[in-house]
């Protein structure tokens, strides 16, 4: 078994509130990431695909494809948005790191055309990272 | 659904690796440059990883800045900025190589995780210690406490 990781990186703003709960709570539990004028992070996303070589092609996955995929799948839709407001699933989901790193999950998991995935690891700052392994 | 939050944090300490128990010889033999009487230092680089259910009012698997708190009480006011085998008394009998400091570290750090914070169904996945950046050690408790969580 194989793990080969592409990287892809996309940039996107958002913001964190729970319409449940009262302003004052929003403002204990989510500090300053709770203005509703959003703010942004460069966010680092790593796909990690887990498979056997190809004796043909001596590769694991096809990382042209798996890129048109990353490109299509995740890119199109949270690359340089609002999260909150554009990308359907945050509308009623906070988009906390941990959120995205799973919906990333989601978006990939039935588009592999080969391998399976195996993690993905989604960094909103250096210092800060997701890992979902889609248990 | 199990996710893993890791956060990296940075302390800079001197030590020098020296066991008492081994003759001069033997001590330079076995930790070279690193048994210098003097000490000598690095710029650490600690990543704890935090693993858990994501909480459905928050979209959280623990809250970043009670992981903050914890981690600064328990490891960086401890650690940062002294010379680790006189200034620590958790080392005062032990090397404190990087594998111990990481080992130490985990066990700071796990009771206060688990049920200590915020979100109550996280634990201490693992603690990842870079000495420089060319080594680093991790440690992720042993397999029976793992089980047991």
């Amino acid at each position: 078994m194989i793990y080969v990781t592409r990287r892809a990186e996309f940039s996107a703003s958002h913001f964190y509130h729970n319409p449940n709960l009262s302003p004052e709570e929003n403002r204990r539990i989510f500090g300053k990431c709770n203005n509703p004028h959003g703010h942004g992070h460069n966010y680092m996303l790593e796909v990690t695909v887990a498979g056997a070589i190809n004796p043909a092609t001596g590769m694991v996955v096809d990382l042209k494809e798996l890129k048109t995929i990353l490109d299509r799948e995740v890119l199109q839709l949270m690359d340089h948005r609002f999260l909150n407001e554009e990308v359907p699933v945050f509308r009623t989901e906070i988009p906390t790191t941990e959120n995205i790193a799973v919906e990333i999950w989601r978006l990939l998991s039935s588009k592999l055309a080969f391998g399976r995935l195996h993690r993905i690891r989604l960094y909103e700052t250096p210092d800060l990272y997701v890992d979902y392994f889609g248990e | 659904m199990m996710v893993y939050l890791t956060r990296r944090y940075r302390f800079s300490a001197s030590h020098r690796l020296h066991n008492d128990a081994l003759d001069g010889e033997a001590n330079a033999r076995m930790y070279g440059k690193c048994d210098s009487v003097f000490g000598h230092g690095h710029n650490y680089v600690l990543e704890v990883t935090v693993k858990g259910p994501i909480d459905r009012e928050t979209g959280m698997v623990f809250d970043l800045a009670a992981l903050d708190g914890i981690v600064r009480q328990e490891v960086l006011d401890l650690l940062d900025h002294t010379n680790l085998n006189l200034d620590v008394p958790n080392f005062s009998s032990r090397v404190p190589t990087t594998e111990i400091v990481c080992v130490e570290i985990y066990g700071l750090l796990e009771d206060r995780i688990r049920g200590g914070g915020p979100l109550h169904a996280a634990g201490l996945a693992r603690v990842r210690l870079e000495e420089t950046n060319s080594n680093f050690f991790e440690y992720e408790g042993e397999p029976s406490v793992k089980e047991g969580n």
